[in-house]
């Protein structure tokens, strides 16, 4: 787990790397209560114009959610996190979660990292831009 | 001079009369059966959305809510919407002044101001608190953005959850 003390402006992350599988998905409708068929039912995808079953964006989200999670541990608490979903992402390909710290600072008394994260495909292409801000204990 | 201005706003008096305006109550409960299938559904692997021991060690009341998570709605098949289990909207609410046909979920974020846990019962409420127009990539564009407040068992504001819809 991180440590304040010894975070660095600059430093990047540990990556998280998923690969959706239509398992993950169902798992996801069910844990989420989001039952939109276009995230499991090919055909109901395609009747909307789709190539197939997408990646729920908020899946995406929670990924995010999960790379700060890992390596702040819990001494620290994630205040704030959000991302843009600027891209689809399809199951049986990588997904690529990855971090920099932008600041180390403290305010108001806490102990704080400001990071940028974000998930990319195998090509590079980011598809969902994101931050978070770490506060430490 | 943008193209936009050309045209009358798309924006309606009625809609910008729906911001702020906050809707009704809905009961979130956090439980540890919904935390675990939640961290399982995102394949975390920190034992302490499973284990209410590690939990404990850890520093947390219960399992922890995980980021993104902030609660099931009460389902009730009465009010419920069937395909997001959340209560049913009252219809689609006053429409611009041009109709738009597509939708996009923009994005999210989440502002946490205490630790969420499970046994905690929330209460959201949500409002629209801004919408804008933009000529974009997509063309016209109108983008709304919705909050939902979430206050604990205490009557404390633990969360806010910001979501961007994007017509077009």
């Amino acid at each position: 787990m991180a440590n304040w003390n010894e975070t660095q402006e600059g430093q990047a992350i540990p990556e998280l790397k998923k690969n959706c599988t239509s398992q993950q998905l169902v798992q996801w409708a069910a844990g989420s209560g989001d039952f939109y068929q276009i995230h499991y039912d090919a055909e109901f995808a395609k009747s909307t114009g789709l190539s197939g079953i997408i990646v729920h964006g908020a899946l995406k989200n929670a990924f995010l959610g999960q790379l700060v999670h890992d390596w702040a541990g819990n001494n620290a608490r994630i205040k704030k996190f959000g991302c843009s979903y600027r891209g689809m992402d399809l199951p049986g390909e990588d997904i690529l979660c990855k971090g920099v710290v932008k600041r180390k600072y403290e305010e108001g008394g806490e102990k704080l990292v400001d990071l940028e994260v974000w998930t990319e495909k195998a090509d590079g292409t980011k598809t969902t831009p994101g931050y978070a801000t770490v506060k430490f204990l | 001079m943008t193209e936009a201005s050309a045209q009358p706003s798309l924006i309606t008096d009625e809609m910008r009369a729906t911001i702020g305006k906050r809707g009704e109550p809905t009961t979130m409960e956090v439980d540890k059966t919904a935390v675990r299938m939640f961290a399982r559904a995102v394949g975390h692997t920190d034992p302490v959305y499973y284990d209410e021991e590690e939990a404990k060690k850890a520093g947390y009341r219960s399992l922890p809510a995980p980021p993104g998570y902030l609660g099931t709605p009460v389902f009730d098949p009465r009010t419920s919407d069937p395909t997001f289990g959340g209560r049913r909207g009252q219809g689609p609410g006053p429409q611009p002044s041009r109709p738009l046909k597509r939708i996009l979920n923009g994005g999210t974020e989440y502002e946490y101001f205490d630790d969420i846990c499970a046994g905690d019962t929330l209460t959201a409420v949500s409002y629209t608190s801004d919408i804008q127009e933009r000529q974009g990539s997509l063309g016209e564009m109108l983008i709304t953005t919705t909050k939902t407040e979430y206050t604990n068992q205490d009557g404390k504001l633990v969360a806010i959850a910001t979501g961007t819809g994007i017509r077009y």
